[in-house]
């Protein structure tokens, strides 16, 4: 065996690193170290996606392992993204994990979410359904212990109860799909799948197909795969929710689209594209409506993040470079604004245990600085300029209009649409803080310095995200040079 | 970038914001919001004197003082300005009512947090008149719409929760239209794929959209303009929106955001896709005809002074879309005029009913009286507003209004003994009545509010107005009167940007 092969997988070998000295500091660190733990993972994790940007794979494209495992310029980008949302979340978790009730299990929430994120990073690069599948339950399984980890509330076990479940359920789904696949193709590497398929269409492709998405669209939460959502987000401990919402999302949103390019792209009019374009509605507008009624916050941004998933889709329908590089473009700025709305939910909840949208009325007042971070997250969900969510939004639909079709126009203007009725309820977030005249339920207070630093990331991030030109021009650069748009044949 | 001279048009509203955020009482933040506005107010000035001075030196491109720099290279996406006649007009009329508004919202509660969203408003304002760039024309556009949320719903009065709500979502409801529109312009701005573009001179030039795009594209557009212009049936948040703003926000909303809506309709709409404009006119026609009557009728029935001017801006409002359906260079110019003279008097308006009601913390005409007694001064203006609105010769409105009626009827004319229908001829003849119903509500409430008996005897204490006051009526009514005494001057800036450059766009007469 060629053991140079392991260079290919630098990202990996770098988070396993971490993962490892993350877990050796936990086991074999004295008592009074403990409390250390989140600001050395942190740092860590900086190292890892400092690394990773500044000395990038030096070959546009490596296979590994017989073709199982793929890096290239596009892979890696997004694997960076991930990271700058998962350090950020590591930032914003600190203050949860030293208090008190999480004393003794702040240890595995590192290790737990650091494992995950390699699991997320074997869907994004697998080449190969078994690889994929491994990457799929790293990803999944030990989420649900993270979702368990406020042990002491009954909602967190109702949660993770809830979210092992249509896991598994959804995971077998995914199997029983892979296998009608290999029984039509007669492989698991995508490739030789993708030149399989290319043949011709047949009823047992729909529903492997149909299966295949199924299962990707549970990790995404796309409608009507989405009934875990607002649950597991509400039970979840809020730093494991804006994990799940940004990281695990994005993760699976690119992954979906390797699978969908590389290995059914070849049967892409004739078999799943009205699937996509049906999906892509019922998730964007079910997101949208029911987010309207919340009134917990957490369950509030649940239903948007089910929307939000609908706009990422538009970058897989687009299937061009200009597509897939809104994509991560889309991803990236997801990333910050929802953390910055859960930074916000986070602070507020470690100092007075409100999550409730009705505790928010006249927030303004007391803590003016967070409600205005709250109100830039929030009008960057909705897509306000100046702000980077106008400018994710913009490109993804450019992007998708390049497509050139009329059915698109169609599937855009319902996404227009459906922005006013998201802006509406982002704004009930704004009128609570800004605009109601009650008394605040919330005192004043002053948010530890991590919560802070976590909200100038990425209210900084919200800011210049959109305005800076080089990071979407970058990403479709990139792009360019290893295109998956190429796999789809009209 | 900065050697260009429009870039400040934006640049100083964002030095007033940093200025606003270091601002510590009420006195310092008065003085950032009238220096900066008397600097916009300087700049405008300076730019139309240049721009006279150019072009009678013989310059004859379109735009003037263009500058391009590239934003998104890969997406062809540049913050290109550049100005011609109509964009100064627009800026000039912007600067002003930024800098009457400022004293108009003298003494708000809040004032640090108000100006900052003020400005970043006018910001918006200002971004979109210089831009020629598709991209950051829209983007200055919504830049301008979003603060209308937190202006009214904090410092709004009545049911301000709801008409915030409402206007929000109506006015991003437009312009999610016009996303769409603009989106499919680019992709149709030029037959190579590899030189689309987002600028609007390179657009027309190329003049590159079919004509079955631009059945579909036309209408996008328009509309999603077309409701911030107010457009019947689009029109229900104006006026909610109007009567629950603050002072300084239904001046800058009517005066300068409303314009905004038939700029874009004329810049984008018609200027890029004149076939589709001159075959689908006949759709807005009936639209826009509707508004200016239906607005005129409405406003005669309302007792609220806010629902009243709130309606007859629907109705001028809707007269600027009918004048430019028209796709007549004497009707075009009366568009531009009116929307001068609705933006000027309109504000006159609003600043004067805040004035009142803040003295009688009443807008309801049928619980006053006799204010020409109490408030000399400010019962005056009014009249003038009045007057200007009915169209008094002397004043704005008169010249604005004759110049689109004699336009419309004179292509109505044409249409007519051309064979075309007389759908023009008709519509024209129908918003002419306007006129008279404009009449009915300025006099109505003239009479009840200034003059007879006074209603309350409370009234009677209370006082003229102040200097601030005073001072903002003042130079709004002296612009009002500029433009009624000068109109020729005003046309001829206007005017060369019609002839020739764009009706060999249109290819039109």
């Amino acid at each position: 065996m060629d053991y140079s092969q392991f260079l290919a997988m630098k990202q990996e070998i770098g988070l396993l690193i971490v993962f490892l000295l993350v877990f050796l500091y936990d086991t074999f660190m004295p008592r009074t170290a403990y409390g250390k733990l989140p600001v050395f993972a942190a740092l860590l994790m900086f190292a890892v996606t400092v690394c990773g940007i500044v000395c990038p794979s030096a070959s546009a494209s490596s296979l590994a392992f017989a073709g199982m495992y793929e890096t290239n310029a596009v892979v890696a980008a997004i694997k960076n993204v991930l990271n700058i949302g998962v350090i950020i979340v590591l930032i914003q978790s600190v203050t949860w994990a030293n208090s008190q009730p999480m004393e003794h299990r702040r240890g595995e929430f590192y290790e737990l979410l650091l494992v995950t994120l390699f699991g997320m990073y074997l869907m994004i690069s697998a080449r190969h359904f078994l690889l994929f599948v491994i990457g799929l339950e790293a990803a999944s399984l030990p989420l649900a212990a993270m979702v368990a980890l406020d042990k002491n509330r009954y909602e967190s076990h109702e949660a993770a109860v809830k979210y092992i479940l249509t896991a598994v359920f959804s995971s077998a789904i995914f199997l029983m799909g892979i296998s009608f696949v290999y029984g039509i193709a007669g492989s698991l590497y995508f490739e030789t799948i993708y030149y399989a398929l290319s043949v011709g269409e047949s009823t047992l492709l729909i529903i492997a197909i149909a299966f295949v998405i199924a299962g990707v669209g549970f990790k995404l939460s796309l409608v009507p795969f989405h009934l875990w959502t607002a649950d597991v987000y509400q039970g979840a401990p809020t730093s494991v929710t804006s994990y799940l919402s940004v990281i695990s999302k994005g993760a699976a949103a690119f992954a979906f689209m390797v699978i969908l390019a590389q290995v059914f792209g070849a049967v892409y009019s004739s078999v799943w594209e009205w699937m996509l374009y049906a999906l892509i509605i019922l998730t964007i507008t079910v997101g949208n409506l029911f987010a309207i009624r919340q009134r917990n916050m957490k369950r509030f941004l649940a239903f948007s993040s089910v929307s939000q998933a609908g706009y990422i889709m538009l970058g897989i329908i687009a299937h061009n470079t200009m597509g897939v590089a809104a994509m991560i473009y889309y991803i990236l700025v997801y990333i910050f604004s929802n953390l910055a709305a859960f930074g916000v939910i986070g602070a507020i909840e470690n100092a007075s245990g409100k999550v409730s949208m009705d505790d928010y009325r006249g927030l303004s007042k007391t803590n003016p600085k967070l409600s205005f971070a709250m109100m830039l997250a929030m009008f960057s969900l909705a897509g306000i300029p100046p702000f980077a969510g106008f400018f994710s939004k913009f490109f993804i639909f450019t992007g998708a209009i390049n497509q050139g079709s009329v059915a698109i126009y169609v599937l855009v203007l319902i996404a227009l649409i459906n922005t006013i009725i998201s802006l509406y309820y982002y704004l009930l977030v704004v009128k609570a803080m800004y605009i109601s005249e009650d008394k605040c339920q919330i005192e004043t207070f002053r948010s530890t310095c991590t919560e802070r630093l976590g909200l100038w990331i990425t209210v900084g991030g919200i800011i210049f995200l959109g305005i800076v030109s080089c990071v979407y021009s970058g990403l479709l650069d990139l792009t360019s040079v290893s295109d998956l748009s190429a796999y789809f044949i009209n | 970038m900065f050697s260009n001279i429009l870039i400040y048009f934006v640049v100083i509203p964002l030095i007033m914001l940093g200025g606003l955020a270091l601002c510590r009482n009420i006195k310092q933040i008065r003085a950032v919001a009238v220096v900066g506005s008397l600097a916009l107010i300087g700049l405008s000035t300076y730019v139309l004197l240049e721009y006279l001075a150019l072009r009678a030196a013989g310059n004859e491109d379109p735009m003037l003082f263009t500058g391009s720099w590239t934003w998104f290279a890969p997406l062809h996406i540049n913050l290109a300005v550049g100005v011609d006649g109509i964009s100064i007009a627009m800026l000039m009329l912007s600067s002003i009512i930024v800098f009457a508004g400022s004293f108009a919202s003298w003494q708000i509660p809040q004032p640090k947090a108000f100006f900052l969203w003020l400005i970043l408003l006018s910001t918006g304002v200002f971004g979109f008149f210089i831009s020629i760039d598709l991209f950051t024309m829209f983007m200055f556009y919504e830049v301008a719409l979003i603060p209308m949320y937190l202006l009214i719903g904090v410092w709004g009065s009545g049911r301000k929760n709801y008409s915030a709500m409402k206007l929000t979502l109506m006015l991003m409801g437009g312009s999610a239209f016009l996303m769409l529109g603009l989106i499919g312009i680019y992709y149709h701005s030029s037959a190579d794929s590899a030189s689309l573009t987002w600028n609007i001179l390179d657009i027309a030039r190329n003049a590159s959209i079919d004509k079955g795009w631009q059945y579909f594209l036309f209408p996008m557009t328009f509309v999603g303009f077309g409701v911030l212009g107010a457009m019947f049936p689009f029109h229900t948040w104006s006026p909610d929106g109007h009567a629950s703003a603050p002072t300084a926000v239904s001046m800058l909303h009517a005066g300068v955001l409303m314009k905004l809506g038939g700029y874009g309709c004329f810049r984008v709409a018609i200027y890029l896709m004149p076939q589709a404009a001159n075959d689908l006119a006949w759709i807005f026609l009936i639209l826009t005809g509707i508004s200016v009557v239906y607005g005129a009728f409405s406003a005669c029935v309302q007792t609220d002074l806010k629902y009243i001017n709130a309606y007859s801006s629907v109705s001028h409002c809707g007269l600027v879309l009918f004048a430019i359906l028209m796709l007549n260079t004497t009707a075009m110019t009366g568009a531009i005029m009116q929307m001068l003279s609705h933006g000027l008097m309109t504000a006159l308006f609003f600043a004067l009913i805040g004035m009142i009601y803040g003295r009688t913390h009443t807008r309801d005409i049928r619980e006053m009286g006799g204010m020409m007694q109490i408030m000399p001064y400010l019962s005056v203006c009014y009249v003038i507003a009045g007057m200007a609105s009915l169209g008094l010769p002397g004043l704005s409105g008169f010249v604005a209004e004759m110049t689109i009626f004699v336009g419309s009827f004179q292509q109505g004319m044409t249409d007519y003994l051309a064979g075309h229908g007389s759908l023009r001829l008709v519509f024209t003849i129908i918003a002419c009545c306007s006129i008279v119903i404009t009449a009915v509500y300025i006099l109505r409430v003239v009479g009840k509010l200034l003059f007879g008996p006074v209603h309350n005897e409370h009234h009677r204490e209370l006082t003229d107005a102040t200097w601030w006051e005073r001072l903002s009526t003042a130079t709004l009514i002296v612009c009002v009167a500029a433009i009624g005494c000068f109109p020729n001057f005003f046309n001829n800036l206007i005017n060369f940007t019609f002839s020739p450059e764009i009706f060999k766009v249109l290819g039109l007469n």
